[in-house]
């Protein structure tokens, strides 16, 4: 085992997600590529040599040395508002990884496979849904989407395509429901959980990320409804 | 100095000595685990030691808390490279624990409640550096931070300080736990930035 060395990475294309989001495609000359669900930490350095490193999911997945990351402007943050209105292509950062062997989906898992994002949490189930449908495997999998209103979602056209390929698609509007949504605004309720994902019967393994409280009360729920603790995989997102 | 990164150090924090390198300081307290939150009864709760040689060493929540108990302030480092300053934590310090236990191991693999486990040299226990805990700030410790108890080893990366401790078992080799296997150091200290493979 010989410790994760620190890439140059060169800013290829930004893009517009939301308002506050945007995806970042990196060319990292000797990344070796990462599984679907992966991290990586990101280091920048001021021109008087001042340093910050912080860690962001991957949303691209597989071999080769682009990287696309996504990142949500954390407000008062230090690292997420240069990433997502200052920094542009061409511009210098450096990164290591892939890291994190666990939050990951592996092509040979025959498991059915019950996603579940709040807000940015999106991002490595993006890359887990990616290659699933990459994979083109025919084994069940689901994807339950929390965001506050339709325009906070980070990759919708995206996530709409990949229902066509075999991951359909639930969305919940905690604040503001679009027009004609047949859901209210809210936070989805335990028996809507139940509903709207894979049952315990089939044992789906579930990755669920996003904010810490969102996480807490979701994996409390799925396990209510009947899941096994070690069935769920979770990744919370703290501040800054 | 190499490249840097045009634009950047606008916003940037205030640096600090007690802050070890690559990580930023936090007034909040994030969650960082790897699923669900156990919840165990206080009734249900026990912890116990095993030896290399299978000596087994239980307590209830009861009898360690008719052990002495110890007010640790500390600070906390997060290999998510957040670090919080100055954490009020009450337990019980793992030299007590050992007083009595007859080993000469030295790796101790950390059990938890849910079925995690994480590997954590002795000497990093022993000697006034690491408890089991809980409380914290002058509460029991929620359920999210590891409660009702959790190992608290503050000099390693916070993921060494096992949450919903249910056990310590003495042994001979040292080898990786869940953290450990998935990614993480085998030692995890922040001041080396032992964070990862």
């Amino acid at each position: 085992m010989t410790a994760t060395p620190w890439l140059p990475a060169h800013v290829e294309t930004v893009t517009p997600l939301t308002a506050h989001a945007r995806s970042l495609v990196l060319d990292v000359p000797g990344w070796t590529g990462s599984l679907p669900g992966q991290h990586l930490d990101i280091r920048l350095t001021a021109e008087d040599g001042y340093r910050a490193e912080r860690s962001y999911s991957i949303a691209s997945f597989g071999p080769g040395e682009r990287v696309e990351l996504a990142v949500d402007e954390v407000e008062d943050g230090e690292v997420s508002p240069y990433l997502v209105e200052e920094v542009r292509p061409g511009d210098f950062l450096e990164v290591k990884g892939p890291l994190g062997q666990y939050f990951v989906w592996r092509e040979d898992d025959p498991s059915p496979v019950q996603l579940i994002a709040g807000g940015s949490g999106i991002v490595p189930l993006l890359s887990i849904a990616r290659a699933r449908a990459a994979a083109g495997t025919a084994q069940p999998f689901r994807l339950l989407y929390s965001v506050r209103s339709a325009p906070d979602a980070l990759y919708a056209d995206e996530i709409e395509e990949l229902r066509a390929r075999g991951i359909p698609t639930e969305w919940i509007h905690t604040r503001l429901a679009p027009p004609g949504s047949p859901r209210a605004a809210g936070r989805v309720s335990l028996a809507e959980l139940e509903r709207l994902t894979i049952p315990p019967s089939e044992r789906p393994l579930i990755y669920i990320c996003g904010p810490t409280a969102f996480v807490e009360s979701t994996a409390d729920a799925v396990v209510a409804a009947g899941h096994p603790p070690l069935r769920v995989r979770t990744e919370r997102f703290g501040g800054a | 100095m190499a490249e840097f990164s045009r634009g950047f150090g606008a916003r940037r924090r205030a640096s600090d000595p007690q802050l070890p390198p690559g990580q930023y300081l936090t007034d909040d307290f994030p969650v960082l685990s790897a699923g669900p939150t156990p919840r165990i009864r206080i009734e249900d709760w026990q912890f116990a030691i095993r030896t290399e040689t299978g000596a087994t060493t239980t307590w209830t929540w009861d009898e360690i808390h008719a052990l002495p108990i110890e007010d640790v302030h500390t600070d906390i480092h997060c290999v998510t490279r957040w670090s919080k300053f100055g954490t009020s934590w009450r337990g019980v310090s793992v030299d007590t624990l050992l007083a009595d236990i007859d080993s000469a191991a030295p790796s101790v693999m950390a059990h938890s409640y849910g079925g995690y486990s994480t590997n954590v040299p002795v000497k990093d226990l022993m000697g006034g550096k690491a408890w089991v805990v809980f409380e914290f700030d002058g509460e029991p410790l929620a359920p999210e931070h590891g409660g009702p108890a959790r190992l608290l080893v503050p000099h390693l990366y916070f993921w060494k300080s096992a949450k919903w401790v249910r056990g310590l078992v003495l042994q001979s080799r040292d080898e990786p736990g869940f953290w450990e296997q998935n990614g993480y150091n085998m030692h995890g200290d922040p001041w080396r930035e032992e964070r990862y493979w």
